[in-house]
């Protein structure tokens, strides 16, 4: 079954462990061609939103609408127009980059493999890399990696939590540019980030949120800054 | 698809295995040293304690089982790959079969070494019906890692997963054990029990069939957070 869709509605949605709250009522939309940004001090719940959109956590209440369905009602057919780049990066250390690409291709029924799987390594920079095994690179090595393992299966939504850690400038560069490339091509991209600098050059939404709750939501480019310094921990990272 | 699913899990767990062989090797050594330790107890003036053998062997792969579980899991684990397999657009179940296979391969290479070494120092003898042996071991490998997969995949993400693993494990899987020990008593005897073995391998297949019917069953909604 093929199930696509242009716009993802977050409505009213809540999140508990046991008795903590992580996530109070959250509802906000992102439409294809739209990068939104969650912002926000750590703890405030931009990691379990991610999930809930990633549908690897269910919402305690509320619901999250891929277009018209939610993601009980679309399946497994949803979670192949799904990308993610956690914090993790979902990667095998003892694989070759070659081989973790070829995996989550075949994982996701991506046609010509190995065509597929040659170009991202040219993405990510990796080439001449790739018959080694993924224990020995460097972070930036493989945050690259990751996000062409994300990107694979040409996924309609792509959930980047924290993408730029641990990347030199040429590397955010690249994925910054990357990133807008994936715009243009009608993605909707969600990326948590605690760098202003770069959420300032990609974002055009920005949803804070702070103790669970969504304390601002704008699509005014421009005022990223002041809704940082407004809501978040006035902190190094506000310079 | 399942199955290609299911192939494509186990041939990557194996691979990862291959380059690291740390799981095979630090199981086969504990089972190895609890086989040693037994015949240090049980083995008096090169006479071994009567019917030991096959509780032995049994226990040993359960240890060794519990040690392989834990250690897998711990790899999906490290880089969270076990989310990155739950958010791909397959069923959730075959992901399951494949993590079961990979494991029960480690665990018949485990087998393979103590099974050998059960024989010389325990004098049991593993000659008598050895494909009857073979089936016995095959089914109760298959129904401790049946139940034993699933609670692994479960508590990944628990903080005391290590001690949580053996307390839920052993005593659902001790009809298994049993079943194993006493068919393979039934072999190991002067004159081979075969009826009473073929008794307690069709009860392990039983018990196969409902622990990997039920562990397919709930292993994704499990697996939901």
């Amino acid at each position: 079954m093929s199930f696509d869709f242009t716009e993802v509605a977050v409505r009213d949605v809540s999140r508990h462990y046991g008795r903590r709250r992580a996530l109070a009522g959250v509802s906000l939309t992102c439409r294809s061609g739209e990068v939104l940004g969650l912002l926000g001090p750590n703890g405030a719940g931009k990691s379990t939103l991610l999930s809930i959109l990633a549908t690897l956590l269910v919402p305690s209440t509320g619901q999250v609408y891929y277009g018209s369905h939610t993601a009980g009602q679309a399946g497994p057919a949803l979670r192949a127009r799904l990308g993610f780049l956690s914090h993790d990066l979902h990667l095998y250390p003892e694989l070759t980059a070659r081989e973790n690409l070829e995996f989550f291709a075949r994982l996701y029924g991506v046609e010509a493999v190995s065509e597929r799987v040659t170009t991202a390594l040219g993405r990510a920079g990796l080439t001449a890399r790739s018959e080694d095994v993924v224990s020995g690179f460097s972070r930036g090595m493989r945050q690259r990696l990751a996000l062409e393992r994300a990107l694979l299966h040409e996924p309609r939504l792509l959930l980047l939590d924290e993408p730029f850690t641990g990347l030199d400038d040429a590397s955010v560069a690249a994925l910054v540019a990357r990133l807008h490339e994936l715009r243009a091509a009608d993605r909707i991209i969600v990326v948590v980030t605690h760098d202003l600098d770069v959420a300032e050059r990609l974002l055009d939404k920005v949803a804070v949120l702070k103790d669970g709750r969504l304390v601002a939501f704008d699509d005014a480019h421009g005022r990223i800054r002041e809704h940082y310094r407004a809501h978040v921990a006035v902190g190094d990272r506000c310079s | 698809m399942f199955l290609k699913v299911a192939w494509l899990v186990m041939r990557k767990d194996l691979t990862v295995e291959v380059r690291s062989r740390e799981i095979v090797y630090t199981t086969v050594f504990f089972a190895v040293a609890c086989v040693l330790v037994f015949a240090f107890a049980l083995v008096k003036e090169g006479r071994p304690l009567e019917d030991a053998a096959a509780g032995i062997m049994w226990i040993s792969v359960a240890f060794a089982g519990t040690l392989a579980l834990g250690r897998t899991f711990e790899r999906e684990r490290h880089s969270e790959t076990l989310r990155a397999l739950m958010l791909a657009p397959v069923s959730r179940p075959a992901i399951y079969v494949g993590k079961l296979l990979g494991i029960v391969l480690l665990l018949l290479i485990v087998e393979a070494v103590l099974v050998p070494l059960v024989g010389l120092l325990f004098h049991a003898p593993i000659w008598n019906r050895p494909l009857l042996l073979i089936a016995l071991l095959v089914s109760g490998t298959v129904g401790f890692s049946a139940v034993g997969t699933l609670f692994a995949a479960m508590l990944v993400r628990a903080r005391s997963r290590d001690v949580m693993l053996p307390i839920l494990l052993y005593p659902i899987t001790i009809p298994v054990i049993i079943a194993g020990v006493r068919g393979t008593a039934a072999l190991f005897e002067a004159v081979p029990a075969v009826d009473l073995a073929q008794m307690w391998l069709a009860l392990l297949g039983f018990f196969d069939v409902v622990f990997v019917t039920l562990s397919l069953w709930t292993f994704e909604p499990l697996m939901t957070e």
